[in-house]
């Protein structure tokens, strides 16, 4: 039974940071190729760290708390290190798919660039 | 069974750091290969908390701290680089 949590819960890690770096690699432009590793994140290392922690429960040492530690800092750094980088995307102007909105449309030929 | 997960997750995990590598050679843009040295570090932690599952072993969960916190530090001085084209102003 434990075995079969294990086996599973690190099957859905490894294949939830696979398809994060697959939508990396693959998706069209910089601001859709921020959501996959996103996910990565998240689901991906979550799940192995469970696994991880019921793993090292299991193995009659009470229970283990340093899986809480990094799920604790990658919950906390991820959407910080994210928005940082679109604010830097943004700020340098990388190109979208969508079309960018009027006002900043006008704004843009109102600066005669 | 819990052998065969392993492996198969491994190579998954491996398979997502070269894909990771691919976008960091080849990304167009700086932000691109930021996210992509940010996903690799995400996933080198996977890497490492499955090595330690496969080894039976707690040690590698400071080396997996260690390099959360460094990557994240790294990815914030690069992205306040290309914001404020200065790290510590």
């Amino acid at each position: 039974m434990l075995d079969i949590t294990l086996s599973v819960l690190i099957l859905i890690g490894a294949l939830f940071t696979f398809i994060g770096s697959l939508g990396l690699a693959r998706m069209p432009d910089f601001y859709t190729r921020l959501h996959g590793p996103t996910k990565a994140t998240t689901l991906g290392v979550g799940s192995l760290l469970i696994a991880s922690m019921i793993h090292f429960s299991s193995q009659g040492e009470g229970i283990s708390f340093h899986e809480v530690l990094v799920t604790l800092f990658l919950f906390i750094t991820a959407p910080v290190s994210a928005h940082l980088l679109s604010k830097a995307a943004l700020h340098l102007r990388v190109k979208s798919l969508a079309a960018p909105p009027h006002e900043v449309e006008e704004a843009d030929s109102g600066e005669g660039q | 069974m819990l052998s065969t997960a392993l492996a198969i997750a491994f190579g998954l995990v491996t398979a997502a750091l070269a894909l990771t590598l691919w976008r960091l050679l080849r990304g167009p843009d700086e932000p691109d290969r930021i996210l992509a040295l940010d996903t690799l570090y995400v996933n080198s932690i996977a890497l490492l908390v499955l090595l330690g599952i496969h080894l039976s072993s707690e040690l590698y969960f400071e080396a997996a701290i260690l390099i959360a916190m460094m990557g994240f530090v790294g990815t914030v001085a690069l992205c306040k680089y290309l914001l404020r084209g200065d790290i510590i102003e």
